[in-house]
């Protein structure tokens, strides 16, 4: 099928999604974001964050609304639009009896990349992660953020145009995760579009060049962190219960509690 | 309510794991089964007694008598269910050194480790004992009303025999544990129970094929050859035979034996249950072991990556491999039996047409469940540029070409004297392997490579189907290779199975 990718605008583009399972997931999102942007993608537990990635990467259905990846319709034409995606999940999904070597070999197959080319960019990865001295190991015996590590190479080794990421720091320590930020950083610098939820707001805080705060399945703020503040001071001495605090906790927080998120 | 960390505390709690575990286990976690799940095992109750009641008859009309023959038969039967109740002790045993599930949790806190490990190796005691009570109390109950209560001391040997086999089972989990390290007990203690619970059954059962040219243990083991070879009555290796034919003496005997074993074994090596379960949870990690060296990525398509995927998969699985061979282990009685049963006009060879068209159909059924529910990384190969009917394709020629490895020998080997009945098994083989396939396919429900034993929990009408189809196709392949044409009536029967699976799979199998 030819379909043509748009390079230059819009990384990804959702219009009214809604998902429903006992009860809306998400509800009505509209969401867009730039190619070459880092966005995360902030809100409380349950709040659809997962749902709406998972629809992203073409791993759930939506009840309603379109999604496009690249200026391609997601809906209609899946696989063209999963070659530009890639999807990390909080809980690596690897293979115990393969080695990171064969993983990233199978995930290259997987998306029919050029051994050759391939491989360069596995052992470049495998570098990069630290992940040489255990390149040839099976991953049974790896530590959670190991296993991350495999599946984030696993996620960059065909070139994604955009990479969805959910919690990926979860259960790393310090040096991990600051390899994981450096090379996400350096992905994104290279142009590649980066949507990442996450609890740690410092991260988001810090790498994010926007962020969008979802809760009960919609949108309920975007914008820089310096947006985000406008925002949430106009809103709340408007009402007199802003915090006043400017860093992204005190925020989140602030705009969570107007919608009654956190109880 | 006990005090918190006792003995009785403790007991409490693992009963309540215990009961939890088998009644989600048997309703799936659905509880609008529970109706239908008292219903079936009210159903199951009066059909086993019922079954007992025919089986037991005739020796009670005939007169009991604590003879040689009755000696043996009793024993031997107390034998080969002791030697099942073994094989899940072990099993046991080596999961509750293994499963972190709460093990972590507990050994961090300050209750006694001595105190856990002898209220789980109870629960082991108890949950052996109950199983083989549930498949043994028909027939005690029969014999109790036929022949006189004095049977229902039956019951304390069973209690004696799980009590015992738990003893042994920790003896020799502890034994592997200091011979093989911890990374190698685990495998090795899940293919001794296997070995141990099969051996028994297959060779007792081969045995009595070639004895007496039926299934029947009971025929076998009360024929003149086995009772002339056994020692005397007056022998102490009577004495569990004796207990359960109501003799007081021995049942005390018996029963402290097994009780004191239990208790010893567990008082000794109570002590290094906290060492073996700390040790576990950092060693008995699957190690690190190096996967073949090789230096560059190989060309492949995405079919090609599935393929080759799942195969390295399966190879590195030894335990997979093993439970799934296991099944054809089994097929061997019926096989023997075919064999000696055949008259000198039809070729012996013809019997491995319907054993390998079966055992192909099951084969191909497990490992198409490895490979399609088992699937560990689902996301990663959904989120993969591949179509859904792209993937599956090479899950089925992953799976197809497995089952060509294990049987193309045999094909080839049947085929030098006879090539008619090799290519008739080879057809049988293709559409019961591809029949067995599909069955998982319809019936997919996303599971851990891990709950391997527990497949058919999901979905009883999925195992059903798949053996049905298989059964079907092996007899009509043998009488296809033995040239009547009733094989396509069986055929058909086989297509309406194939038809009614499809017919009833659930929809939702088919979401994303």
């Amino acid at each position: 099928m030819d379909v043509s990718v748009n390079t230059t605008l819009t990384a990804l583009e959702l219009k009214g999604v809604t998902k429903c399972f006992d009860r809306p997931a998400v509800d009505g999102l509209e969401l867009t974001i730039q190619a070459g942007e880092f966005y995360a993608l902030l809100g409380p537990n349950g709040a659809g964050k997962t749902t709406t990635l998972r629809i992203v990467a073409g791993l759930l259905r939506p009840d309603a609304g379109s999604v496009s990846v690249y200026g391609i319709d997601a809906l209609k034409n899946p696989i063209e639009a999963k070659r530009l995606i890639a999807w990390v999940s909080d809980e690596p999904m690897i293979y115990e009896k393969l080695t990171p070597f064969e993983y990233l070999e199978f995930v290259a197959g997987l998306w029919s990349i050029d051994a050759v080319t391939a491989e360069a960019r596995a052992r470049e990865l495998i570098d990069w992660l630290g992940l040489g001295p255990h390149a040839h190991e099976r991953c049974q015996g790896f530590s959670k953020g190991m296993r991350q590590k495999v599946a984030l190479a696993g996620a960059m080794v065909h070139e994604p145009r955009l990479l969805i990421l959910d919690e990926p720091l979860t259960g790393l320590d310090a040096g991990s995760a600051r390899q994981v930020k450096d090379v996400l950083a350096e992905r994104v610098r290279g142009g590649v579009t980066v949507v990442m939820t996450t609890h740690i707001l410092e991260v988001a805080e810090h790498m994010a060049e926007r962020i969008g705060v979802i809760d009960k399945g919609r949108l309920i703020a975007e914008g820089t962190l310096a947006e985000l503040q406008r925002q949430v001071g106009t809103r709340g001495r408007a009402r007199g219960s802003a915090s006043g605090g400017t860093s992204l906790e005190d925020i989140f927080l602030d705009l969570v509690a107007e919608e009654g998120g956190l109880g | 309510m006990s005090q918190p960390a006792t003995l009785p505390w403790f007991a409490r709690h693992e009963l309540r794991l215990f009961w939890r575990d088998w009644f989600s286990m048997l309703t799936a976690g659905k509880r609008r089964r529970e109706p239908v799940l008292l219903a079936v095992f009210l159903i199951f109750v009066a059909v086993i007694h019922l079954v007992a009641y025919f089986v037991v008859r005739p020796f009670a009309e005939a007169g009991i008598t604590a003879d040689k023959a009755t000696l043996v038969t009793v024993a031997g039967s107390a034998f080969l269910s002791w030697t099942l109740m073994l094989a899940q002790a072990i099993e046991s045993v080596t999961r509750a050194f293994y499963s972190r599930a709460d093990l972590d949790l507990i050994l961090s806190s300050p209750a006694s480790a001595r105190r856990l490990f002898a209220v789980r190796m109870a629960s082991i005691a108890l949950g052996t004992t109950m199983l083989t009570t549930v498949l043994a109390s028909p027939f005690i109950n029969a014999l109790a009303y036929f022949d006189g209560p004095h049977w229902l001391a039956a019951y304390g040997v069973l209690v004696a025999m799980g009590a015992f086999a738990t003893a042994v089972a920790l003896v020799v989990t502890v034994f592997m544990l200091r011979a093989l390290g911890l990374r190698r007990t685990r495998l090795v203690s899940q293919v001794v129970s296997a070995v141990v619970a099969a051996g028994f059954v297959i060779g007792v059962q081969a045995a009595a094929i070639f004895s007496t040219g039926n299934f029947s243990r009971i025929a076998f083991l009360s024929s003149e050859s086995v009772v002339a070879l056994a020692p005397e009555p007056g022998s102490l290796v009577w004495l569990p035979a004796r207990a359960a034919m109501g003799d007081l003496g021995a049942l005390v005997l018996v029963l402290g034996t097994a009780l004191v074993s239990l208790g010893l074994v567990m008082a000794v090596l109570s002590a290094k249950f906290e060492e073996y379960a700390a040790a576990a949870s950092t060693e008995a990690e699957p190690g690190r072991r190096k996967g073949r060296q090789r230096h560059s990525f190989r060309p492949a398509t995405t079919m090609h990556a599935l393929r080759r995927k799942e195969l390295t998969l399966l190879r590195r699985d030894p335990w997979l491999l093993s439970q799934t061979l296991m099944q054809i282990l089994y097929l061997l009685p019926p096989a023997l039996l075919l064999w000696h049963s055949f008259d000198g006009g039809v070729s012996v060879l013809l019997v491995m047409v319907p054993v390998l068209v079966m055992a192909s159909g099951q084969l191909a059924g497990g490992l198409a469940w490895i490979s399609v529910s088992g699937e560990d990384a689902p996301d990663l190969v959904a989120s993969a540029p591949v179509s859904a009917r792209a993937l599956i394709a090479a899950k089925i020629q992953a799976v197809l070409g497995s089952v060509g490895v294990v049987v193309t020998p045999i094909l080839l080997a049947l085929a030098i004297p006879e090539p008619r009945l090799a290519a008739a098994a080879a057809i049988g083989i293709a559409i019961s392997a591809t029949s067995g396939t599909m069955i998982q396919i319809w019936f997919r429900a996303q599971a851990r490579r891990s709950t391997f034993r527990r497949r058919q929990i999901p979905s009883r009408l999925a195992t059903l189907a798949e053996a049905l189809s298989s059964i079907l196709w092996a007899g009509a392949a043998a009488l296809a290779a033995a040239g009547t044409w009733f094989a396509l009536f069986i055929a058909v029967f086989a297509l309406m199975t194939l038809a009614g699976a499809w017919a009833i799979r659930p929809r939702e199998a088919y979401a994303v």
